[in-house]
């Protein structure tokens, strides 16, 4: 069965392109430009999907995604809204959230012992006895939820794209095409953006006289005008989706998210067509008359052949106008107004002879069978306000517009900080207050009659370029009487006796529901929405929130703007999470050196953003290795990249003074051309990084900071010298520097062969000094320092030269065995000397006196971050100690890094760090145990996997060349 | 169909109580006003009542009851803390969770689905085994988990070692759960008032009134109260309102963002939760997935949503779960977090007599809401604090005795 009506009927589909595709695994045929949904209707397919709580049938209702009637699956898309999406061929539609088949739907039977279920009903039962819970919440859960996620489905391709422009026009109906008109007048770069597929908003479906011309007429003068503009960029099919904080607004276009930021905003998105509340108002077949509207003229689709209009405005005419046009009988025209004013369109039905049956509403709709359709409806006398008589007329008929009020589109103002509120006269919202840079337009702001539609249009257009326009322009008027009054009926609702009358269609909240809500105590607007899920459903309250609303305040005797409305958040249409993702743009950051290592057979880990080499080799025989590593640095001599290492540059006549500052050691003496260990505290006195400063020139530091905590401390160095004002300069210079330490007894022969403008003997070179030298004919820094506790140079040079500076040292030392060395080893050879890592080794509270490290605090000068707490922590007694451990005893298992230290039920501390040390032999490790504990000699139990204790040793640090004569040689 | 509903379908009228009075007249005076109708607020309330007999209590909410923190948080209930202080405090919290719907005689969706932090680096998995070592300890199940127990576990994540941050383990904790979280404020006001609670919605404290450094009553919007006691349960605005007390607090209020997707059937069971690509999902009883992410980069004292937040967290999501990228996003919503230089709360005494404060909740307040509801009702009738809260007593910040959670806190900060 086919509806299709003649050209020009279907302004959206091409009939020289059929499309295939299937809807519950049945062949549809539509046409190009169809969505879903008007491709079914065209079939005779009413039923979209099935109610949540009820499962009753559902079909289209707005057909402007703005209900959740139309969800459906498509292939692993869930919860896609039918009437927006295209039809492409081999498209594969499913309904969503039924037993058995959207035809025959098992859940179905819920409709039936409704009574069983009232509002919130969840939280009356189920929870006695407490056993029997979880098999009723999985039960629930089951019911519960829509569209399906396939679990295998492929991660399709999204992006991003920026946009500025001066003025963004959001809506391509008559006031937005007017603004973008007036705005590009005045020569900026103007973004029109419109979610639908032709420009011209309700000029491409609404009638707005009686013979149907006008809206043609304004379209095409419109839209001409706008595309002949070269500063007006057009991007239909794209929502703005959101007005979010720091000016971004997210457009939603296929693949694409770009994110704009206009100078101004003006919005022109419109209204939302509000629903009549009656018996059965969910039954396929019943509209908005807008729906309707759409249905006939973009799609040609017939939606039945015998309709009843409810009206309440003279827009309700015009959808019977076009019923008759599109050669569907008007049963009759319900006006809920006793006494409808003559007006145009109005007088025209009544000319073509319809029946219009004044100052009655919709009683209830008579249904086919188990709701599939409409087969007749009631009509009842309104008494008074949400009141009817008893039964008036039945009227036989198919389909059921209904058009009698609107609600603007709030959440983009809403969401940008304007506000609104009730205006009796229209009985509707409206706009209280605007943020700077907003403009609304339209029937957004009150506008509904077309000439003061297009008249607010240039108004606003004018006022988003305000600043560009001669000051003696004069703003362009608008009529005063804009159409707003008397066009939506104040009190939509007619409850019925036996229900069925839903607020939200979504959630299948009826009137009771409501009104035993707010019986129960749940008053306030958010409760009632909260406790009865009305609004909370897909379409977010589009439909449901303002008959709540007044519902609630005629409940509760007060005034609408007492009720108050819920609050609008983003998105203002669903939108995908891969849309919001984008393509993933989250850098690995390899080092100069990276690829060597690759070839080496590194094993990479992570470091912060960073990737080093865990160890080089085998997987399987990864211990084994690390050792291999370890033991070449203590007998011969290994090389590690330490390019992720933090650096920072310190430069100015104040640096000295800058680091004593900022970290806990002195440096205003520190002599040049030697390093200092640096040791950085919070103002709680808390450890948060270590490094050496090298002082290069008197007002030179090269300063070193942790792999992960380089960002951290570059950030509080600027922070706090935007409040010191020191003559500094302070740089990160992280992934400006590739470095090598090159360690073991015999670095100094393979670095000295190609380092051939520096001694490097001891004399002239020594422990913690530091030299700007040539290696490998690369200007470099060299530093020699000694973490791993040997004899060891860090070669600094620039990043571009890594790989060369690499290549070079391997070479020089190739004849020593020389190997390179991972991350691992490195964390057993500082481990021997007893080195802590910040972070691994402290937590987030560890102070200096506890980390044992009083020594790397300066005791005579007058300030640094952190001296203060350290001070006074200093007066108390310490409740825990870093120790170093050792066990001895070899059948014990060997605890791991944070396991516990225990006294019976009490914690005192846990391992930080441990390891089976190939120099020294022994199992040993780092832990914080109670000060009681800490004593060289003391015994400390381990609490290892199982529960079993071991028993671990206090010894003086550190376990390895205790004299530190090794790294000094 | 379960007994409770059987009523509803045979009674010819509607057989709901009210639970809550329209807006009672406000008395001049009360034993013990509370200000703040949180889920804090109100359990303090009913504990008062019920366990104690202090029954002339007034909450105050300037709003609606539930409508701040307790309304905007992502419902996930766990013990599985890092300190014993905070481990033992919130395991008694999730005891009184296990009964709370019988208690209350209302059902709060109380749902066990296990819990389990990610660990994406070595520093994670070992923070993860000292937090499951204290647990352990301490008799809370948490147990660290590797790479091939997950895929067990959790067979639809992702866990391919091929993607930016790829899973290493992870602190598996069975008894995290998730709750509804307005039912529990709704529970303890209808079981509050039922004990002659009053409470008081719209009614703003503007004012302390303190008399030799006592408090004496509260200025309202709606007028003069006066009180024997009183607690501020304020999350968002807890400095504001202490300032109004005359002392300060160690709190940063920092905007923290929510979401969620449309309902989808289930296929996720347990909570997730990655500290090192800060964010945390699970999918609820109606079938939404509730997402969450770190707390802005920035204090201030709103709830607007940003885009920032929004893109980070759904790259992160999608890496873990990428077939998600086709599930449309619902609703985006903020609350403000108290956060503590610690990351633990504060309850107890104030520098004011009979003036106490529950506060500092940051990123963590919802599942403490029974326990510290309990405790703080038990240190206003007894004026004694129990030893489960003294660690997190105000004063622990000026003598350096801080209750160190930073790693427990769920994402980063």
């Amino acid at each position: 069965m086919t509806s299709r009506l003649p050209e020009p009927f279907g302004a959206l589909i091409d009939r020289s392109k059929p499309v295939s595709f299937s809807f519950e695994g049945r062949n549809v045929q539509g046409f190009k430009g169809d969505t879903i949904a008007s491709a079914l209707l065209a079939n005779g397919v009413t039923m979209l999907s099935r109610s949540f709580k009820y499962h009753r049938p559902r079909g289209p209702l707005t057909m402007a995604g703005h209900d959740g009637n139309t969800l459906v699956q498509i292939g692993s898309e869930p919860n896609r809204q039918a009437d927006r999406v295209p039809i492409t061929s081999g498209l594969k539609v499913t309904g969503i959230n039924y037993w058995g088949s959207l035809e025959h739907d098992r859940f179905a039977l819920l409709g039936k012992v409704d009574r069983f279920l009232p509002v919130g009903f969840y939280y009356k039962a189920f929870y006695k006895p407490r056993w029997m819970w979880p098999y009723w919440e999985k039960l629930i859960r089951r019911v519960a939820g829509l569209g399906v996620v396939d679990l295998h489905s492929h991660h399709g391709y999204f992006d991003k794209e920026y946009l500025f422009c001066d003025v963004m026009v959001v809506g391509g109906g008559p006031a937005g095409l007017e603004s973008a008109l007036a705005a590009s007048d005045a020569g900026g770069e103007v973004i029109l953006v419109d979610e639908n597929r032709m420009l011209g908003g309700s000029l491409n479906y609404a009638r707005f006289d009686a013979a149907g011309e006008r809206a043609k007429i304004e379209r095409a003068r419109l839209v001409a005008a706008v595309e002949a503009r070269s500063n007006i960029r057009v991007m239909t099919e794209t929502i703005c989706n959101g007005a979010y904080s720091d000016n971004w607004y997210p457009l939603v276009r296929g693949n694409r998210l770009y994110k704009l930021r206009a100078g101004e905003t003006v919005i022109a998105v419109g209204s939302y067509e509000q629903p009549l509340i009656f018996r059965n108002n969910d039954v396929p077949g019943v509209m908005l008359g807008s729906a309707v509207q759409r249905l006939i003229r973009l799609y040609g689709v017939k939606p039945g052949s015998r309709a009843v209009v409810a009206a309440a405005n003279d827009d309700a005419y015009g959808v019977a106008l076009d019923l008759l046009d599109a050669g569907i009988e008007v049963a009759c025209v319900t006006d809920l107004r006793s006494d409808p004013p003559s007006a145009p369109l109005a007088d025209a039905v009544l000319k073509k002879r319809v029946p219009v049956v004044a100052g009655s509403t919709i009683y209830e709709v008579e249904s086919g069978s188990e709701g599939r359709g409409v087969r007749a409806v009631r009509l009842a006398k309104v008494t008074s306000e949400g009141q009817a008589a008893a039964k008036g007329d039945s009227f036989a008929c198919d389909l059921v517009a209904v058009s009698t009020g609107y609600a603007p589109m709030a959440p983009l103002i809403s969401q940008s900080g304007g506000t609104f509120a009730y205006d009796a006269a229209s009985s509707m919202l409206a706009i209280c207050s605007l943020p700077d840079h907003v403009i609304a337009a339209g029937s957004l702001n009150g506008a509904y009659a077309l000439d003061a539609t297009l008249e607010d249009g240039r108004r606003a257009g004018f006022e988003a370029t305000r600043n560009s326009q001669p000051a003696s322009a004069a703003v362009p008027t608008v009529r005063a009487d804009k159409g707003a009054a008397g066009i939506t009926y104040p009190f939509p609702i007619f409850s019925h006796p036996r229900g069925k009358d839903f607020v939200d269609l979504d959630e299948d909240v009826q009137v009771k529901d409501l009104e035993h809500a707010m019986l129960e105590g749940y008053e306030h607007i958010e409760l009632l929405k909260r406790f009865t899920t009305n609004g909370m459903g897909p379409s977010q309250g589009r439909n449901s929130s303002m008959p709540a609303v007044r519902l609630a305040a005629r409940t509760l005797k007060q005034s609408i703007d007492a009720t108050g409305t819920t609050t609008s958040r983003p998105p203002v249409m669903q939108v995908k999470m891969g849309h919001l993702a984008g393509r993933s743009f989250e850098p690995v950051r390899y080092t100069a050196m990276h690829f060597r290592h690759l070839e080496a057979g590194a094993k990479m880990m992570s470091a912060g953003l960073w990737m080093r080499p865990e160890f080089y080799g085998d997987h399987a025989r990864r211990a084994e290795l690390i050792r291999a590593e370890a033991k070449n640095v203590r007998e011969n001599v290994g090389m590690i990249d330490v390019s992720t290492l933090g650096g920072l540059d310190v430069r100015g006549p104040d640096a000295a003074e800058f680091l004593n500052r900022m970290y806990t050691f002195a440096y205003t003496k520190q002599p040049v051309g030697r390093s200092r260990y640096v040791l950085m505290t919070d103002q709680a006195g808390v450890i948060t990084d270590d490094g050496v400063a090298c002082r290069f020139h008197d007002d030179w530091f090269y300063v070193t900071a942790t792999t992960s905590g380089v960002d951290a401390v570059y950030r509080q160095m600027l922070w706090y010298n935007a409040q010191w004002r020191l003559k500094v300069d302070i740089t990160n210079v992280t992934a400006a520097y590739a470095g090598v330490n090159v360690a073991g007894p015999n670095a100094r022969a393979v670095l000295q062969k190609i380092c051939t403008d520096a001694d490097l003997s001891k004399e002239a070179f020594p422990y913690m000094g530091v030299r700007e030298a040539t290696v490998a004919g690369i200007r470099s820094l060299l530093l020699r320092v000694g973490f791993v506790g040997e004899l060891g140079y860090e070669v600094h040079v620039p990043a571009s030269e890594g790989e060369a500076l690499w290549d070079a040292l391997m070479e020089a030392g190739k004849e020593s065995g020389i190997r390179p060395f991972g991350v691992e080893a490195q964390r057993v050879l500082r481990l021997e000397k007893g080195h802590i890592i910040v972070s691994q080794d402290t937590d987030g509270l560890t102070n200096p006196l506890e980390a044992d490290m009083a020594w790397a605090i300066a005791k005579t000068k007058p300030f640094f971050v952190g001296m203060r707490s350290i001070e006074i922590q200093s007066k108390q007694p310490l409740t825990r100690k870093l120790v170093g451990f050792e066990i001895t005893d070899r059948t014990q298992p060997m605890p791991k890094e944070c396991h516990l230290v225990v006294r019976g039920r009490e914690i005192t501390g846990r391992v930080t760090s441990i390891t089976d040390s190939p120099a020294v032999g022994k199992i040993i490790g780092l832990a914080y145990v109670a000060l009681d504990q800490s004593e060289p000699g003391k015994t400390f139990e381990i609490k290892v996997d199982g529960g079993k204790l071991v028993s671990a040793v206090v010894v003086k640090l550190p376990f390895y060349d205790p004299d530190s004569k090794r790294q000094e040689l | 169909m379960a007994f409770g509903l059987i009523k509803y379908g045979l009674s010819p009228s509607y057989p709901g109580k009210r639970f809550l009075s329209r807006q009672p007249e406000l008395k001049s005076s009360y034993d013990v006003v509370i200000i703040g109708g949180g889920g804090h607020g109100l359990a303090c309330a009913y504990y008062l009542a019920k366990n104690h007999g202090v029954k002339n209590v007034a909450v105050l909410e300037k709003g609606y009851i539930g409508g701040g923190n307790t309304g905007r948080n992502t419902a996930i209930i766990r013990s599985n803390y890092l300190t014993p202080e905070g481990v033992a405090f919130y395991d008694e919290s999730v005891r009184l969770f296990q009964g709370l719907s019988e208690d209350l005689d209302f059902n709060i969706l109380y749902t066990e689905r296990g819990h389990f932090t990610l660990a994406h680096t070595d520093a994670a998995m070992r923070t993860s085994r000292w937090r499951a070592e204290v647990n352990k300890h301490l008799g809370v199940n948490s147990e660290v988990v590797d790479r091939e127990d997950l895929r067990k576990l959790v067979p639809c994540m992702n866990l391919s070692e091929d993607v930016r941050h790829p899973v290493l383990g992870a602190l598996y904790h069975p008894p995290g759960s998730i709750a509804r979280h307005d039912a529990v404020a709704w529970g303890y006001a209808g079981r509050a008032a039922e004990l002659g609670v009053e409470i008081h919605q719209g009614t703003e404290v503007t004012g302390l009134e303190i008399e030799g450094g006592r408090i004496t009553g509260v200025v309202t919007n709606r007028g003069h109260v006066g009180c024997g006691k009183a607690m501020q349960a304020v999350a968002g605005l807890s400095g504001v309102m202490a300032a109004k007390a005359g002392f300060k607090l160690p709190i940063r209020t920092v905007p923290l963002q929510a979401c969620v997707s449309m309902p989808l059937k289930p296929f996720l069971d347990p909570i997730i939760v990655s500290g090192s690509l800060h964010i945390y999902i699970s999918q609820g009883s109606r079938g939404e997935l509730v997402m969450g992410g770190s707390t802005d980069p920035y204090p201030r004292y709103q709830t607007r949503s940003t885009l920032d937040f929004m893109e980070g967290l759904m790259a992160h999501i999608l890496e873990l779960f990428p077939f998600l990228a086709d599930v449309p996003v619902l609703r985006q919503w903020a609350g403000m977090t108290d956060m503590t230089p610690d990351f633990s709360p504060v309850m107890g005494e104030t520098p004011v007599k009979n003036y106490y404060i529950d506060s500092g909740w940051g990123t963590w307040g919802f599942k403490a809401t029974p326990v510290c509801g309990k405790r703080m009702a038990e240190t206003i009738a007894t004026a004694r604090v129990p030893e489960l809260l003294q660690p997190f007593r105000l004063s622990r910040f000026e003598e350096y005795h801080l209750v160190g959670e930073k790693g427990a806190a769920s994402v980063g900060h």
